[in-house]
């Protein structure tokens, strides 16, 4: 028995203006994994969930949820998917058993239902003491708990997650992800959207790179550490140091191809293992070849855009996510703030 | 006691399997009219929780018809009418319509505060109808209206003003300003809806409220305007909503001005709902 695909995207496109926010991609995401889409700040991430849903309208290519078409049936769509942004999206106004009881309502629930369905994921998020308390007393780990409590209510078949750990503290997030695996153990698909590429390890099957609003790569997260290395030797040669030789000599040694910044001297080499870092200083020592400083370090997303696309993570801050001409006060530690409503 | 049977116990499952094929099957194309009721019930129900948690919503609904009534009367009712006693038929109706014109302004404003708030990007991705975060609000604002046309009529009452009309009368009246500070309500919700920020909600209400107002026979009589001005007086909504009111609640009687105004206010819905709606939708 085939089953129908969760999200099946083809060639997705959004401008604001001149720039090209997601610029064609395509997405296969299967019935019951969580799928990651990682990428930088700027990179389309959030443009493209809002595109999936339905809170932007798609420029161009086709996108199906459930074998539902979003662009023609947007209200079919929106019974099928749970939202959850980096920011809080409940009302600070209602204490959270308010909060959960008006989108069980909203959502056609009867009175009663809606007010044990609040009971029933506020137990489930421990939230309970805080049930009756305003929002603006819960902490940002309490609220995004909420929020995510706040997109369960009709159980969606598909959640889409976006950045869902920004800004937590390290406790909060390992109970986040915990929850994520108990969504999709109940049978959901949970697209989510990460900057971390330990997040998308941690949690995703599958694992769709995007940069400039393009996908870059895509493959499980090992497929993608390998393509990196399972540890990084970063180097740093002595300004007199024969950089050539210095590539050559790791080639020959760790049979890998190091990432060199020749101005500065700055040499990165993707590892197997740890131990490969060994056998190249030795190279480098019986070679002659100078240096001045050596770490080795694991794999950090920055290194996947480096081996998959030639820049940095960071490169990309002129290019912002979240068009949002107006950015409003974020309670949240430092959390990026965001608005569908700005995007026009 | 228990008693066995071949079915397998639900509550050895504490987990709820979600079927998509199931819930797409239970999809439906669009909300019912009963389920946009409901939903703009709910969405009232929140505004009324608001209200009720920031009571300074009500500073414009209670202390505008005391202050405004009393400075009116006892400053022009000897220049308009020789004497506050008999300018008060003429002025009390004429502020119920200035309270109830400003309330809706207060809703085009605070819908467009709440627009720019998280929760807002939830209600754009939950399946309910478009209108109901918007109508909701309006709804809820009924009992705005409501205290600020009451109250009015009791201040008039209190600097002796005896309404012709009678309790029937007064009531009416009330119940016909309920009704247009509604349906006027949808001007403003559209005005929150196109305009960048609350502060130019404020700003662009302000110039259609001045002259909407005052340009009207709501504190003075007609013929004592000019022509030209005078024209228009005779043709804004708001005077026909003071004559109606001033028919109803000085001497009882439902006039012409009564189907008038109630004329009016249907087209203002007409018009205004579904423009306030696609430009929400526009902001998505």
């Amino acid at each position: 028995m085939t089953t129908t695909a969760a999200i099946d995207a083809v060639g997705l496109v959004k401008s604001f203006g001149q720039l090209r926010a997601v610029d064609g991609i395509d997405l296969d995401v299967h019935q019951g994994e969580i799928f990651g889409v990682l990428g930088p700040n700027g990179a389309g991430k959030t443009t493209m969930l809002k595109m999936l849903a339905t809170l932007l309208p798609i420029d161009a290519g086709q996108a199906r949820v459930f074998g539902v078409d979003v662009a023609r049936e947007p209200h079919r769509i929106r019974q099928l998917v749970g939202v959850t942004g980096q920011y809080a999206s409940v009302d600070e106004d209602l204490t959270a058993t308010e909060n959960l009881w008006l989108f069980g309502k909203l959502q056609g629930l009867r009175s009663a239902d809606a007010r044990a369905a609040a009971n029933r994921l506020l137990g489930q998020f421990g939230l309970e003491d805080a049930a009756n308390k305003p929002i603006s007393q819960f902490s940002g780990g309490m609220r995004r708990r909420l929020d995510l409590a706040a997109s369960l209510i009709t159980r969606p078949p598909l959640i889409f997650l976006d950045e869902p750990t920004t800004g937590l503290d390290p406790r909060t997030r390992g109970q986040m992800w915990d929850t994520i695996r108990g969504l999709v153990a109940e049978g959901s698909t949970v697209l989510l959207t990460t900057q971390y590429l330990d997040e998308a390890d941690q949690l995703a099957g599958r694992i769709a790179v995007i940069d400039h609003g393009r996908k870059v790569a895509e493959g499980t997260p090992d497929e993608l550490k390998t393509s990196v290395g399972n540890s990084t030797l970063q180097l740093q040669l002595a300004p007199d140091a024969d950089q050539e030789l210095a590539r050559q000599i790791v080639r020959k040694v760790a049979g890998a191809e190091p990432v060199l910044t020749p101005e500065s001297g700055r040499m990165n080499v993707p590892l197997d293992t740890a131990d490969r870092a060994a056998d190249i200083l030795i190279g480098f020592r019986q070679a002659g070849v100078p240096i001045i400083s050596v770490s080795v370090s694991k794999p950090t997303l920055d290194e996947v855009f480096l081996a998959i696309t030639g820049h940095g993570a960071e490169d990309d801050e002129g290019l912002a996510d979240d068009y949002d001409p107006d950015p409003a006060a974020n309670d949240e530690a430092g959390a990026p703030t965001d608005s569908a409503l700005e995007v026009q | 006691m228990s008693i066995i049977t071949a079915e397998p116990l639900q509550p050895l499952q504490p987990l709820q399997v979600v079927d998509p094929a199931v819930a797409v099957a239970r999809t439906r194309p669009r909300n019912s009219p009963a389920e946009t009721i409901s939903q703009t019930l709910s969405m009232a129900w929140r505004a009324l929780k608001k209200m009720r948690r920031n009571p300074e919503q009500f500073f414009d609904v209670t202390l505008q018809p005391l202050l405004f009534t009393a400075m009116f009367a006892y400053i022009f009712g000897g220049a308009i009418s020789g004497n506050v006693s008999s300018y008060l038929p003429l002025l009390i109706p004429g502020i119920v319509a200035q309270t109830v014109l400003t309330t809706c302004m207060a809703s085009g404003v605070q819908l467009r505060e709440d627009l720019d708030k998280g929760v807002f990007d939830r209600f754009k991705v939950l399946p309910i109808a478009r209108i109901a975060p918007l109508a909701g609000p309006v709804v809820a604002d009924v009992v705005r209206y409501l205290i600020a046309a009451s109250l009015t009529f009791v201040m008039g009452l209190i600097i002796g003003y005896r309404p012709g009309g009678g309790v029937f009368g007064v009531l009416g009246a009330i119940a016909l300003s309920i009704f247009i500070g509604w349906s006027m309500a949808w001007i403003f919700t559209w005005i929150g809806t196109i305009a960048r920020n609350a502060r130019s909600v404020q700003g662009i209400s302000m110039l259609i409220l001045f002259p909407l107002t005052f340009l009207s026979n709501a504190f003075v009589p007609v013929k004592t305007l000019p022509s030209g001005l005078a024209e228009f007086v005779k043709i804004n909504p708001v005077s026909h909503l003071v004559s109606a009111t001033r028919d109803l609640a000085n001497y009882g009687t439902i006039t012409s001005e009564v189907g008038w105004t109630l004329l009016a206010g249907l087209v203002v819905i007409a018009i205004f709902a579904p423009l306030s709606v696609r430009s929400y939708r526009r902001h998505m």
